[in-house]
């Protein structure tokens, strides 16, 4: 008899969303959709309101990753104003960003998806968190929680709070940064690069046991779409260009300006969601899937630009001849360049100008319509605003990195469901797999679509009558 | 400076034995005694309006509450400041203000920086009780220098009246009653068309929200600097 389960909503994630999963007579999984219910409307609300405001109120679509929301927002007032921000000013700007990377990153790894990686994926649900880790393995728990705290303390060292600082404006930032928080920021730096390199070092000896996953935790050919510095290394803040290259590693666009994106991306909706589907105009919908974040970076990247990174990049791409194709990589992606945010950040540091007072420019609005292009911890966001004669907003448009991955999640989801879930008997830790691969793309619902939730979890197999036949409940 | 003796009047605040001259209202001999009476509509150097009702204070033999900044000292008067009764309206004509515009600090230019803001800190306000109207208003940004934003307006008319007394302008005024009352810049004009704006600034400086406010100010960058007011307002005293 054919049958759907249910799981909503998903556990360790950002965000609420729920994934359904068809069930044929055979008990073979027939199909399955990753499904986000909620709609928050940033693009709207915003109108009317002076530009200026704008970094700060779109900052407020996430806890999580509200840096990223800054810079993108920050670059698109840039660009509006029609300035080019003082460097030292940009640098600031580009430290907070690799902080809060490092602590996105920290967070989606450690305290999100390190429970199914070290208490594996059918341990008890009860357990199965980042109290089960720190009972079990308390050095790894505190090695995540201290590098998460760095990130934030950077963060908040220099914009005056952790979560929604108000310290980058349009044209730059607002104050320099002090002899004091410079050398409080490059104190944190040695101890948080121990940290990462002991992870690494674990994470790639236990590779092995998850062979299994690694095969089909989303494992299949798609192109990868991302900004590269302006050496083609990685570049978070966005002031590179935007680069697609597809599942054998070859470039298929390069140096394409991200203001461009009108011109190949698409955006498709299905029914079932509310989150859009934007796909590479030139291969069709949804022929024209990609993927983005870490997974995507390094696979487009030629260097990441600091020299321990590199060499794990270079020990990253011998994994597969071509491109890096199992989601499954993006944890390893994720630690990757968490040490290269660490050795980017000291880097910027120790720049000659770096206590430089020349931080912001002023300008009045001299463009009505601006775009701003940073690499979040997920991916690609574009933030694109039009303003009228005053300097109110009429219209914005968000490419939320989530978004990008919509379709590639999708796909992951059933690639795992059909291998792991048997329709005949649920066991909870099939269903944790598929939950599992979508905790690798670190998708922050509360960014793509604008929500947050509780998340106790229930999931229900239904039949076609809508008869409940089996339910699980943590 | 006037000849005549100045007649004193003596009365309690909250129990304090406190004297002021009889032109003095019960605020201003507050003050002088350093006991805190909240206000917002009022500021020292612009004529008393007693309109946003905050500085109401209990008067002994009297059921009525009288606002501090416009009612004058009277022998014998006994004051109190501070009672449940008094906190209570206190809160509740915040709640109302809160209510009754758009006002979200998060993300407004005068956070941490605000009147309305920090005396609902002070009164322990921490939800409004009453549901928010969300009316539709508009921001104009049409002035070079300076932009009104219609949704953080809470209607004092500190800008009405120190653009008239003190700037001689009156470049602001008040329109419509009720929940349609607006601000507006000459005859409800766009500020940026207005024949008598002098662009001084005193009106921003004084305006204790984000509702008059520097152009291009980001979130929490709007800090306001009163201090000019009682400098001007002396020396003009002094001349004459």
């Amino acid at each position: 008899m054919a049958k759907k389960i249910v799981i909503d909503p998903l556990t360790r994630i950002e965000g609420h969303g729920k994934i359904t999963i068809h069930v044929g007579d055979d008990g073979m999984v027939n199909n399955a959709f990753f499904h986000i219910g909620q709609v928050r409307g940033f693009e709207k609300l915003c109108e009317g309101r002076p530009f200026y405001e704008m970094p700060s109120l779109m900052a407020r679509i996430c806890g999580i990753c509200p840096v990223s929301h800054l810079m993108a927002s920050a670059k698109a007032c840039d660009a509006l104003m029609g300035v080019r921000i003082p460097e030292p000013g940009a640098n600031l700007r580009r430290i907070m960003n690799l902080a809060q990377i490092i602590q996105s990153h920290a967070l989606s790894f450690f305290h999100l998806s390190s429970p199914d990686l070290l208490l594996g994926m059918d341990a008890d649900p009860q357990t199965r968190n980042i109290f089960g880790l720190m009972a079990a393995n308390p050095g790894v728990a505190r090695d995540g929680i201290r590098l998460r705290q760095y990130g934030q303390e950077i963060v908040e060292s220099l914009g005056g709070k952790r979560i929604h600082p108000a310290w980058v404006v349009p044209g730059g930032v607002n104050a320099p940064l002090s002899v004091e928080q410079r050398d409080r920021i490059l104190s944190l730096i040695p101890e948080g690069i121990d940290v990462i390199l002991r992870t690494l070092g674990w994470f790639k000896r236990g590779l092995e046991k998850y062979r299994e996953e690694i095969r089909v935790f989303g494992n299949f050919p798609t192109m990868f779409l991302g900004m590269v510095s302006a050496s083609a290394g990685l570049g978070f803040y966005g002031d590179g260009w935007l680069r697609i290259v597809d599942s054998t590693g070859n470039i298929v666009a390069d140096h394409v300006d991200p203001r461009t994106y009108q011109d190949f991306l698409g955006e498709a909706v299905e029914p079932w969601t509310y989150l859009k589907f934007p796909y590479y105009k030139p291969l069709g919908y949804p022929e024209g899937i990609y993927r983005v974040g870490p997974l995507a970076r390094l696979n487009l990247v030629n260097h990441c630009g600091s020299p321990l990174a590199d060499q794990e990049f270079a020990e990253f791409r011998t994994l597969e001849r071509g491109a890096v194709l199992s989601s499954f990589h993006y944890h390893y992606a994720r630690l990757i360049e968490i040490l290269f945010c660490l050795e980017k950040m000291e880097q910027l540091l120790h720049h000659k100008d770096i206590l430089s007072k020349h931080v912001r420019a002023f300008a009045a609005p001299n463009n009505d319509e601006g775009i701003g292009v940073a690499e979040a911890p997920r991916g690609t966001l574009i933030h694109h605003y039009k303003i009228d004669d005053q300097g109110r907003i009429i219209w914005a448009n968000l490419i939320i990195a989530t978004g990008h991955n919509n379709l590639a999640m999708n796909r992951a989801v059933l690639q795992v469901a059909r291998r792991f879930v048997d329709g005949n008997k649920l066991q909870e830790g099939m269903l944790n797999r598929v939950e599992a691969v979508i905790r690798a793309y670190d998708p922050c619902l509360s960014c793509s679509t604008h929500a947050v939730g509780q998340m106790p979890l229930t999931i229900d197999l239904v039949g076609p009558e809508g008869e409940v036949l089996d339910q699980l409940r943590r | 400076m006037s000849t005549a003796p100045a007649r004193v009047k003596t009365l309690k605040i909250d129990d304090r034995d406190v004297s002021g001259r009889e032109e003095e209202t019960i605020l201003d001999v507050a003050r002088q005694n350093r006991i805190n009476i909240p206000t917002l509509c009022h500021v020292p150097g612009l004529s008393p309006v007693g309109s946003c009702r905050l500085c109401l204070v209990e008067i002994k033999g009297s059921p009525k509450l009288f606002p501090a900044c416009v009612t004058l000292v009277r022998e014998g008067m006994e004051v109190v400041t501070k009672s449940e009764r008094l906190a209570s309206y206190r809160k509740m004509i915040l709640e109302l203000l809160f209510s009754d515009g758009n006002h979200i600090c998060a993300v407004c230019v005068s956070n941490g920086n605000c009147e309305l803001q920090s005396l609902a800190q002070n009164l322990g306000i921490d939800s409004i009780r009453f549901p928010y109207r969300f009316p539709k208003l508009t921001v104009d940004a049409s002035h070079q220098r300076f932009v009104v934003d219609h949704n953080r307006c809470i209607l004092c008319a500190r800008c009405v009246r120190v653009c008239g007394e003190v700037e001689g302008a009156h470049t602001w005024d008040l329109m419509g009653r009720g929940t349609s009352m607006r601000i507006i810049s000459d005859m409800n004009e766009a500020w940026g068309d207005s024949e008598t704006c002098t662009s001084c600034g005193k009106c921003v400086q004084l305006c204790p929200t984000g509702a008059l406010v520097e152009k291009g100010k980001s979130v929490a960058e709007m800090s306001k600097k009163k201090g000019f007011l009682p400098y001007i307002v002396s020396m003009r005293e002094g001349r004459r």
